[in-house]
């Protein structure tokens, strides 16, 4: 545990160090597969630190936002394609790339960069596990049938291979394992690599009897030992992200790395987010603080609630505020306008208490003011659906949060009413949706619907890119959207950009 | 009867007290300070009743036991006698055909509970294995972790339940029990430290289950849909078959599918039967591997009407060798002891059943015509009927599919899956008395299994009885060695135990426990000699 000082001493000597010799033993990568079971010994620099880690989190966050868009597996393969190769190419061993090792470093440095900026709290330890997953699963399915299996083996799984002759002995019951129906199952078994496994260690293939058990071994087809691979890496990594959090103390405060680490973590929080209200989002746009009654025929229900809210009460109360200030801000109101907004909106009370009590709140959000490690990030980020979703459930009195989730049905289509959304068919496919709660998939109904003319317009017309068709996720996404859609041909093309980006 | 109650195995809604509040775990959880440590270690259902410290157990009934350190109080009806009911009340639903609260029978009631009191003196004193249920759980001669840290739960018989109970030898446990006299036992999991010591940990993961046997329960009260002769607590030779086929598919599967060796089946002392697991890997399992395996198992559910037997073709190699097991049972045990399908409602849901729209028709007009008509002749007419009347539509693989789940439905094990699947779910010790029938808890030989009969079964009453036989007998029968089989000693006193009908099923728990022991010891010898070698390393965290 001791060695965290040496590291970070090691890392932070980069100047003297980055032209010398490693002192370490560089390590070596015989597979392209990892399961990150070493620490990195040998030095980087501190750009390397960062920009490595970084471009991993760039990764993870795309991945994580493809599952929020529930994308098929091929789908998000197809996805991170051409991402992956920018960000962080990782090239089989038969592939002959010279540049083999800088690849397996940079990824084998970048995962453990990232589990010092994640392993803070549960939420983040959790999420980065799971992102870490889906990425080691994609590789898995990409990988080399043969170095797979040549990695496979390293891992230590205290698998068995089941030999030819017992697999001919027990045929007729491995049969029942695999496929449905009445096949030609006998030479499917003995085509299939099966493998022997303690059964305590695939208590989900026990469940529910997937999987031949004899003498306390499961019999696991090839086909399932994927999921065994996957649950070590998900379980070790849980393990290890849990003693990296303890350890976490002992990185002192005023080290270089803390501000990186939490600038890292801090983008993990909102992923989704191509909003940091750094410029205008959409050229040409008047995003002030006078043309926001406008504007707001553009916006998505939650904060299309928000501004009604603010309108009638002349108030929002904290969550309310935050929410759609950040909305706001992402839309392109800038600090000055932001301030003249809010002003201006809470006009029942003094410039004094406004001053004293609200003003500050919008600067910070802007990185006007704070801390360093807030200034230095431009403020928070815009709320993204699942912030939205998961996050300060409201209470009574509340207008903050998800209209789809956090709604009765009766106050959603009321409110639904008096946005237009008059059709019975989307009321009904709404109410659907919230009873299987998929918010984001009603949300986008209702997009779809106010939008129709215009979506097929765009379509015929061939201007929409693929990721504008995708589903949003992001409140400001809608708003841009919705807003480039009203304004067809009003808008100069390069400006149609939709895609989710991180914010580096 | 499907228990909702997470902890004990044989409950009823109806009964008073300590039982029925725990029917309602999370009502229990509400009224009770959430910040007391028992709450985050018990289940929400255990809270109540809970009493620490030691109060005798000849406490009046209609005190106020106020837990010392807990703040739970038990507060009692007043009653000015102690009714002979109450005495075992409230905790078995077992026990819900033993009322007699007739007015003119108080003061013999008064007297008769005296007497029971004084009669499960006795048994503790003289019957119960101490011995070799201290073996049992230790594992091993001298006293280890396995005993010292295993919770033991007594319920006393003013409704109060005791648990983090532990003892660090055999004679403190069997001392503490006399001396407080539980009507009933319970055993929990071996803790990280002992569990009188709980409250010195702060922090809740250094004070945490480590290891229980793998317990299975089945009840026949789980059967009622299926048996014909007796429902609820009720039992009788008929339906006890289907117990004896339970045990026989899973004991089977335990062995051959898990590698399982060491599963005692003990009697609950009415109507049903608990498994015991004891390998060490069993012990060892943690929660969602016992969850898995209980699943495993799980094949009969759903008992509200519909199917309820769900499950995919090909049949799992598990089930395939439980139809066979189960086949001749199926034909002896049920169509011709049950015959389930006697009366018409009934034998409308075996048609219900039936795939083929043509063959079902066919089927019921047959039926119709004879009402009184046999399930074992209703169950062959579907073959004959399938074969004659050429069906167009019917697919014969559909047919064998569904007589295979009806099969299935009518005698696979129905496990209450609660009892299997935490590793703190504490289960009702074997040789503890049942209250209601005063049968003792004994074990079931599975090598002599169908001559297993429940209701010949050694009782409190009747032990007494041939202890006194056999001393007027003027020591008859050889004196042949103790309890714990240091058999140097010829002219060693003959147990007490050992002259009655008690005596071949703490012979065979004997026999059990040594197995166990033994094999323990194997094990031990390899691991230590395991850890000999060098260390698996821990990955590093450092970085
Ligand atoms: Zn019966």
């Amino acid at each position: 545990m001791n060695r965290i000082d040496v590291k970070r001493r090691n890392v932070l000597d980069h100047r003297k160090k980055q032209f010398a010799d490693p002192s370490y033993k560089e390590t070596q990568y015989p597979h392209r597969l990892n399961f990150y079971s070493t620490p990195p010994t040998a030095d980087i620099t501190l750009e390397q630190f960062e920009q490595w880690a970084i471009d991993r989190l760039r990764i993870l966050a795309e991945l994580e936002a493809c599952s929020f868009r529930n994308k098929t597996p091929a789908e998000t393969e197809a996805h991170m394609k051409p991402l992956l190769e920018k960000y962080l190419p990782l090239s089989a061993s038969s592939s002959g790339h010279s540049n083999l090792h800088a690849q397996r470093q940079k990824d084998h440095y970048s995962h453990f960069i990232l589990r010092l900026a994640f392993a803070s709290t549960e939420d983040l330890r959790r999420r980065f596990t799971r992102v870490e997953t889906m990425l080691f699963r994609l590789r898995f399915q990409t990988d080399d049938s043969r170095e797979r299996a040549a990695f496979v083996r390293t891992l230590n799984l205290d698998w068995e291979p089941v030999s030819e002759e017992e697999k001919r002995a027990l045929a007729p019951q491995l049969a029942t394992t695999i496929g449905f129906g009445y096949g030609k199952r006998a030479q499917q078994v003995m085509d299939e690599d099966w493998c022997k496994v303690d059964w305590i260690r695939v208590p989900d293939l026990i469940e529910g009897r997937k999987v031949f058990v004899k003498a306390g071994k499961a019999y696991v087809p090839g086909s399932a030992q994927q999921s065994m691979v996957l649950n070590a890496f998900t379980k070790r990594l849980e393990q290890a992200m849990e003693l990296t959090s303890r350890a976490l103390p002992r990185l002192d405060e005023d080290d270089r790395l803390t501000p990186i680490l939490n600038h890292l973590s801090k983008n993990f929080i909102a992923p989704d987010s191509s909003y940091s209200g750094s410029g205008p989002a959409i050229e040409g746009a008047e995003i002030t603080a006078r043309n926001i009654d406008n504007l707001s025929q553009h916006f998505p229900m939650c904060m299309a609630h928000l501004h009604r809210s603010l309108r009638r009460d002349s108030h929002l109360r904290h969550f309310g505020r935050l929410q759609y200030m950040l909305f706001l801000k992402g839309i392109g109101l800038n600090l000055e306008e932001s301030l003249i907004f809010w002003r201006s909106s809470f006009n029942k009370i003094t410039d004094d208490t406004f001053n004293k009590e609200y003003r500050y709140n919008v600067r910070y959000s802007y990185g006007d003011v704070g801390g360093d490690s807030n200034r230095r990030s431009g403020g928070h980020s815009p709320y993204s659906c699942q912030k939205i979703l998961t996050e300060h459930a409201p209470g009574p009195g509340d207008a903050h949060g998800c209209p789809y989730r956090h709604f009765s049905m009766e106050n959603l289509t009321s409110l639904l009413r008096a946005s237009g959304v008059t059709d019975p068919q989307v009321l009904h496919g709404v109410k659907e949706d919230k009873e299987s709660q998929k918010y984001h998939m009603a949300c986008n109904r209702v997009f779809e619907h106010l939008h129709r003319k215009e979506l097929k317009r765009a379509k015929d017309d061939g201007v929409m890119t693929a990721a504008q068709l995708e589903t949003i996720v992001h409140p400001n996404e809608y708003f841009k959207r919705s807003y480039l859609l009203k304004n067809m041909g009003k808008q100069p093309q390069s400006q149609q950009q939709g895609d989710v980006k991180m914010e580096g | 009867m499907p228990h909702s109650d997470p902890r004990t195995a044989e409950e009823d809604p109806n009964h008073p007290s300590a039982a029925q509040m725990e029917e309602e775990p999370a009502a229990a959880a509400v009224s009770s300070p959430p910040v007391e440590e028992d709450v985050v270690m018990a289940e929400a259902g255990e809270i109540q009743g809970v009493v620490e410290g030691t109060k005798p157990a000849a406490e009046p009934p209609s005190a106020q036991i106020e837990a010392d350190e807990d703040r739970i109080q038990i507060k009692q009806e007043t009653k000015s006698d102690i009714k002979l009911e109450n005495l075992f009340d409230g905790i078995d639903s077992d026990e819900d055909e033993f009322t007699s609260s007739n007015n003119a029978q108080q003061e013999v009631e008064t007297a008769a509970a005296d007497a029971a009191f004084e009669l499960l003196r006795i048994y503790y004193q003289r019957f119960f294995p101490w011995r070799y249920m201290f073996q049992w759980l230790n594992h091993s001669p001298v006293p280890t972790k396995d005993f010292k840290h295993r919770e033991f739960s007594l319920w006393l018989h003013n409704d109060a339940v005791m648990r983090y109970q532990s003892y660090t030898t055999a004679d403190l446990f069997r001392k503490d029990v006399l001396r407080l006299m539980p009507r009933r036992i319970e055993i929990g999991p071996v803790y990280t430290a002992d569990p009188r010591d709980r409250k010195t940990f702060r922090n809740s993961t250094a004070f945490q289950p480590l290891a229980k046997e793998l317990c299975f329960d089945i009840d026949l009260t789980d059967y009622d849909d299926v048996r014909t002769c007796c429902e609820g607590a009720n039992i009788c030779h008929k339906c006890w078959k289907f117990t004896t086929m339970a045990i026989k598919v899973m004991e089977t599967a335990l062995q051959e599918d898990f590698g399982f060796h060491h599963i005692l089946w003990v009697y609950s002392g009415r109507r049903g039967v608990h498994a015991w697991v004891c390998d060490r890997k069993a012990r060892m399992l943690e929660d969602h591997q016992r969850k898995a395996i209980t699943s495993y198992f799980d094949v009969v559910s759903g008992k509200q009407g519909g199917t309820r037997v769900n499950i995919r073709r090909p049949l799992h190699p598990h089930l395939s060798r439980s139809l066979d097991i189960l086949k001749d049972h199926f034909q002896q045990d049920v169509l011709e002891l049950q015959d389930p399908w006697k009366i018409p409602e009934r034998a409308e849901s075996l048609l219900q059943q039936i795939p083929d729209s043509e063959l079902r028709e066919a089927l019921r007009k047959k039926w119709e015509a004879s009402p009184e008509r046999a399930s074992t002749a209703k169950w062959a007419d579907i073959d004959a009927l399938a074969q004659t009347s050429a069906s167009s539509t019917l697919d014969p693989k559909d047919l064998l599919d569904a007589k295979q789940d009806v099969v299935l439905e009518h005698t696979y094990p129905r496990l209450d899956t609660a009892v299997s699947q935490k590793l703190n779910h504490l289960l009702k010790s074997p040789f503890v008395i049942h209250p209601g029938t005063g049968r003792i808890c004994v074990p079931i030989d599975k090598n002599n299994l169908d001559a297993f009969d429940p209701f010949n079964v050694p009782t409190l009453q009747g032990l007494v009885r041939e202890i006194d036989a056999w001393n007027e007998g003027e020591n008859g029968g050889d004196a042949a060695q103790d309890g714990g089989g240091s058999s140097q000693d010829v002219r060693h006193v003959v147990q007490d135990w050992e002259k009655t009908s008690l005596k071949p099923y703490i012979e065979y728990f004997r026999s059990f426990v040594t197995a166990l022991m033994k094999d323990e010891r194997e094990i031990t010898v390899k691991r230590e000699r395991e850890e000999e070698e060098p260390e698996v390393k821990v990955e590093s965290l450092d970085f």
